[in-house]
């Protein structure tokens, strides 16, 4: 074990507090604010309320921009299963000149810039398909999305694929399954809970990606984090965002349950 | 030869997605960059000029942007480290079990807690009316306000996990037998964390560092938000996107230089196999 003196023990734990202090004193302060009664937020507060809370509930423009974030999730993550799962394939079960490559080239949507991302994205859209007669529109959102999307199926498909034993998919071969027999029901069983996980992690990627968004979103189309952000730019109704943000925030511990519940199932089976 | 055609068509459309869609979007942005504008109908004309490049250098406001995109970039990233270090040893050689899987969970956790939530937070904590003057009110102390030492802290709150996490998993995965040996040899703790556990996580720190400097240095919204008036790359890109297209991509090929360069120094690492 690592000795060290009870001077820099004490040291050490007050950075974590300090850095733990840091981490979710801002969030508790959203969470509170969005009780404040006051249009803008502020500390302390001098009045609580639920007044934003009910009109956050109302409101058809959060709906609307809901709506498109759980559309443009689903179809982004549902691209990124696939194409994710099958460069995991590829880069798993076969060796080949270029792989090193092929590796980087999963990596580099979510290495690059979103704003470079967004930006290429929207000059093709614009300036290329626009002027020959095609319109992405919504679509276009989904494209982005599933591009950086396809590393998190990968990554979680690949680590996993590494550790299968490939003596049960030869017995089953052995045994007169079809190709299509043994992928359905010994390959994907084995990896499904990594399939899951990659899932869950490309659509909360999606729903909070906001960079890629603006440069891709079609014209008076607005994702969650897109409304957020024109709210946050607009002084006045600043309180409502609050709001959103927490229900956000409690909605974020999803995935995290959910993935540390995966997690244990593929632990318990080691 | 049967390998070869499964091979192939497992490859074929991913591969179409992304060389046909995003290097080819890329590689058009590249293109564009050496385009003009009309300055009065503001539409794109195919040609070739080095004049957007030019402005770059030339232009004292885009080159200060710039320099001051790295320096943040790069200040993001130490402070992640100096962070992450600490946090690391404490969790992994320090907890007793119960305490480190409670701060395993309490570092990842607000990772998912959204972007845009994250930097509301910051701005509602750092606004002039806000919590963080308060607190520092009764010592005399005004805080940053919305600066440039914002930006810093925001974008090290928003990416730290990106760091922690493999700094922590590389610091578990260190045998407790290394640790033994060195304090046998004579070695203090302090000098133990220098010439053994620094050397044996530097992978690790690398791999989070890709996404520390990749993520803060095209970041934009943060700057926009508790920036004040601070410009990064991002912000003139974005500014220029719609009237100006070529100077935004000539802008955005700034940051893919920046990154691929430090993704091809680091790749002889074997760092990128770890993300």
């Amino acid at each position: 074990m690592l000795r060290l003196s009870r001077g820099a023990r004490i040291g050490l734990g007050t950075i974590v507090a300090v850095v733990l202090v840091f981490m979710y004193t801002p969030l508790l302060l959203v969470v509170l604010n969005s009780f404040n009664a006051a249009r803008i937020a502020s500390w302390p507060i001098r009045e609580f309320s639920l007044e934003w809370w009910g009109k956050a509930f109302a409101s058809e423009p959060i709906r609307a921009a809901l709506l498109n974030s759980v559309l443009v999730g689903l179809g982004a993550t549902a691209v990124a299963l696939l194409l994710g799962t099958l460069v995991a394939f590829a880069l798993q079960r076969y060796s080949f000149f270029g792989k090193q490559s092929v590796n980087l080239l999963v990596v580099l949507p979510i290495a690059l810039p979103g704003v470079v991302t967004g930006v290429a994205l929207n000059n093709t859209y614009n300036q290329l398909l626009e002027p020959i007669g095609i319109q992405v529109g919504y679509f276009g959102m989904i494209i982005a999305h599933a591009t950086f999307c396809i590393v998190m199926v990968f990554n979680n498909v690949f680590a996993r694929l590494r550790r299968l034993s490939p003596n049960v998919e030869e017995a089953s071969r052995d045994l007169g399954a079809t190709p299509w027999q043994t992928f359905r029901l010994i390959t994907f069983p084995q990896f499904r809970s990594a399939f899951i996980a990659g899932g869950i992690l490309a659509f909360a990627l999606s729903f909070d990606e906001v960079v890629v968004t603006i440069f891709t979103a079609p014209p008076g189309v607005d994702t969650l984090p897109l409304w957020m952000m024109n709210q946050m730019a607009r002084p006045n109704e600043a309180s409502m965002v609050n709001v959103v943000a927490t229900v956000v925030i409690l909605f974020s511990l999803l995935p995290v349950w959910a993935s540390q519940r995966l997690g244990r199932e593929i632990s318990d089976r080691d | 030869m049967k390998r070869r055609a499964h091979l192939a068509g497992l490859l074929a459309l991913p591969m179409f997605w992304l060389i046909g869609i995003y290097i080819f979007s890329l590689v058009m942005l590249l293109v564009t960059a050496f385009w003009t504008t009309d300055p009065f109908t503001s539409k794109v004309k195919p040609g070739f000029t080095l004049r957007n490049f030019e402005q770059l250098v030339a232009n004292p406001a885009y080159l200060s942007t710039a320099v001051r995109t790295l320096v943040i970039a790069l200040a993001v990233t130490v402070l992640c480290m100096l962070i992450s270090v600490p946090l690391g040893i404490f969790m992994a050689k320090i907890a007793k079990p119960w305490l480190r899987a409670l701060l395993a969970v309490a570092i990842t956790l607000p990772l998912w807690a959204g972007y845009l939530v994250k930097i509301l937070a910051m701005r509602v904590t750092f606004t002039d009316a806000g919590f963080f003057n308060w607190a520092l009110a009764p010592f005399g102390i005004t805080g940053p306000s919305f600066s440039i030492t914002t930006v810093v802290l925001t974008l090290t709150y928003l990416w730290l996990p990106y760091m922690a996490v493999p700094v922590y998993t590389a610091i578990r995965q260190l045998p407790a037998n290394l640790f033994d040996a060195s304090a046998d040899l004579g070695a203090g703790a302090w000098r133990t964390i220098r010439t053994i556990v620094l050397p044996l996580i530097k992978p690790a720190i690398i791999a989070g560092s890709i996404f520390t400097f990749s993520l803060s240095l095209g970041d934009y919204i943060a700057a926009k938000f508790v920036g004040g008036s601070t410009q990064m790359i991002g912000s003139i890109i974005a500014s220029n996107i719609n009237l100006n297209p070529p100077i935004a991509a000539a802008f955005a090929v700034v940051p893919i230089a920046f990154v691929v360069i430090y993704l091809l120094s680091v790749q002889r690492t074997g760092a990128l196999e770890r993300m």
